[in-house]
């Protein structure tokens, strides 16, 4: 509501253009959910490091996002691998250096897409189901009965769903890299004429520990963004919202996520290999 | 007990409460009316501080709570028990382990004392033996009796009530009205209800206060509520207070009764 006051305030001064009245509320619009957004975040790391915490709640957590994701996650990095596979050496063969194909494979899935698709899976599984799963609870007044309880939200609700997703993400990023680096093994081996130890041979040369470590920063910064963006849009909504509002709060999670790891994955990529040098 | 002064409350151009005063006395159960969005529901949402009010003050046993940190308002909500109007049950939970909750949350009882807390609670409202179902099992009866167990499982000091009849009907109705007031007998705690079921307010007061335009306009015991000459508060009570409040020989009533035909829905 008082984002309503806030929104007249900002178009007061341009009554006589509409589009810029409408540009200026649609941007103060965009920076306040973003502020709001920032301030849950800092109140759930704040809150993290508050005890107590409740491993009943993250263990549960762990298992929903974790377990219930590790075959979606591991049959989508199989076929990026595939398909990484049979691009990379049809691309490739023209030059005569179709042997790099593990390289190229391997380089990819690990520093790139392993954590790319692992995150993009978890936005459209866990972050948009964390949204509906608060919005609902806001709407039927679950959270206002959670504080007049005594108990706050953001540590009962958020943290769990933060940390889980801060620890699962890398964690079925390793899984999903494996599933890559296999999918483009096998590909490759059975399409193509290319020998496997070779293939495996190639991929060992090209498999650094700081390209895994550069893997596994980029997969817990998005499985953060997931959970913040996922959590931030459950709370965001009002409570006479309804279900109509529940539905907008949970594809808006979705998309905001998606965009969210892709300028993520911009801002990591020139960080750590521009500004860090990393290889 | 607890002293709602001057507060105010808008929501962008709309002023929802307008220098609101309340005194809700130790021990009373005190029915606040008012007509859909007076502000009501905002009001409990302002005493327990689920939303701020823009001004004024809320005290609470002596302690201006508007004014305190997050960690001494979670210990003063300890001593609220709230029942929503949806009965807000955790859907992911059991009717037990939402009657356990707080005192999951907030206490080092062992599983079989809380287990014995939550029968003993569930008994006070007439609901044993329905602690392993979930709350998407219940009717609708059921689930504000279930959220009035769970209110009063910390045995709070207050209890508020938000709209605890609507969407029930007429006999579930009177035995939710019969629960308050057997509560507030046993119990002798602390009750707001806020309601514009006037069979309900009627039917469980001790005191009684309507709010119009954002403000307080008429307080008192219910004998001397009927007995209030506002035009606002006669239409409120003539419409729907029951028969035997009505039927009582009251001039004011009376007199109110003789002009119905005049009142704006007979116009309409």
């Amino acid at each position: 509501m008082n984002q309503q006051s806030a929104t007249r305030e900002a178009s007061g001064g341009s009554r006589a253009y509409p589009i810029l009245r409408r540009i200026k509320i649609r941007l103060h619009n965009v920076l306040s959910e973003i502020g709001q957004a920032f301030t849950l975040f800092f109140q759930t790391l704040f809150q993290i490091f508050r005890p107590p915490l409740q491993f009943d709640l993250l263990v549960k957590q762990l298992l929903l996002i974790g377990f219930n994701s590790l075959a979606v996650v591991m049959v989508s990095g199989f076929f990026t691998g595939m398909v990484l596979g049979v691009q990379g050496y049809i691309q490739l063969k023209p030059f005569a250096v179709e042997g790099s194909v593990a390289r190229f494979v391997c380089v990819s899935i690990v520093k790139e897409l392993g954590p790319m698709i692992t995150a993009f899976v978890l936005a459209g599984r866990i972050g948009a189901s964390i949204t509906a799963e608060l919005s609902t609870m806001k709407v039927t007044e679950q959270i206002d009965a959670l504080e007049v309880m005594g108990t706050n939200p953001v540590k009962y609700l958020v943290v769990p769903r933060f940390l889980a997703c801060s620890i699962m993400l890398p964690t079925l990023t390793i899984f999903s890299t494996f599933a890559g680096i296999a999918g483009g093994f096998v590909a490759v081996v059975t399409l193509f004429d290319v020998n496997g130890y070779f293939f495996l041979a190639e991929v060992q040369k090209n498999l650094f520990v700081g390209s895994v470590l550069i893997s596994l920063i980029k997969a817990t910064s998005f499985g953060m963004a997931i959970a913040a963006v996922g959590c931030y849009k459950g709370f965001s909504i009002p409570t006479a919202g309804g279900a109509e509002g529940v539905g907008t709060a949970t594809t808006g999670s979705a998309v905001i996520s998606l965009i969210t790891i892709l300028i993520l994955d911009f801002v990591l990529n020139h960080i750590l290999f521009n500004i860090l040098g990393l290889v | 007990m607890i002293s709602v002064r001057n507060i105010t409350k808008n929501f962008g151009e709309k002023n929802v409460l307008n220098g609101l005063n309340l005194e809700i006395p130790r021990g009373e159960t005190l029915v606040i009316m008012g007509r859909s969005g007076s502000g009501k529901s905002i009001l409990l949402k302002i005493i327990t501080g689920l939303i701020p009010a823009d001004s004024g003050e809320i005290w609470f046993d002596g302690t201006e709570i508007s004014k305190l940190k997050a960690k001494k308002i979670n210990v003063l909500r300890q001593k609220i028990g709230m029942l929503f109007q949806s009965a807000a049950l955790f859907d992911s939970m059991t009717v037990a382990e939402n009657v356990a909750f707080m005192l999951d949350q907030h206490t080092d009882y062992s599983k079989q004392e809380i287990r014995k807390i939550v029968d003993e609670k569930l008994e006070l409202v007439d609901l044993a033996g329905v602690q392993e179902l979930r709350p998407a099992e219940l009717s609708g009866g059921m689930r504000k009796r279930v959220g009035l167990a769970r209110a009063l499982a910390f045995n709070p000091e207050v209890i508020l009530y938000d709209e605890p009849t609507t969407g029930l009907d007429p006999v579930t109705c009177n035995e939710i009205n019969q629960l308050i007031r057997d509560l507030h007998e046993r119990l002798q705690v602390t009750s707001v209800v806020v309601t514009h079921d006037m069979h309900s307010a009627f039917s469980v007061a001790t005191r009684m206060a309507m709010i119009h335009d954002g403000k307080q306009i008429a307080y008192g015991t219910p004998d001397e509520i009927i007995n209030i000459d506002d035009p606002i508060l006669q239409q409120f009570v003539l419409f729907g207070a029951p028969d035997q409040i009505l039927n009582m020989e009251n001039p004011i009533l009376k007199e109110y009764l003789g002009r119905e035909a005049e009142l704006p829905h007979a116009k309409a």
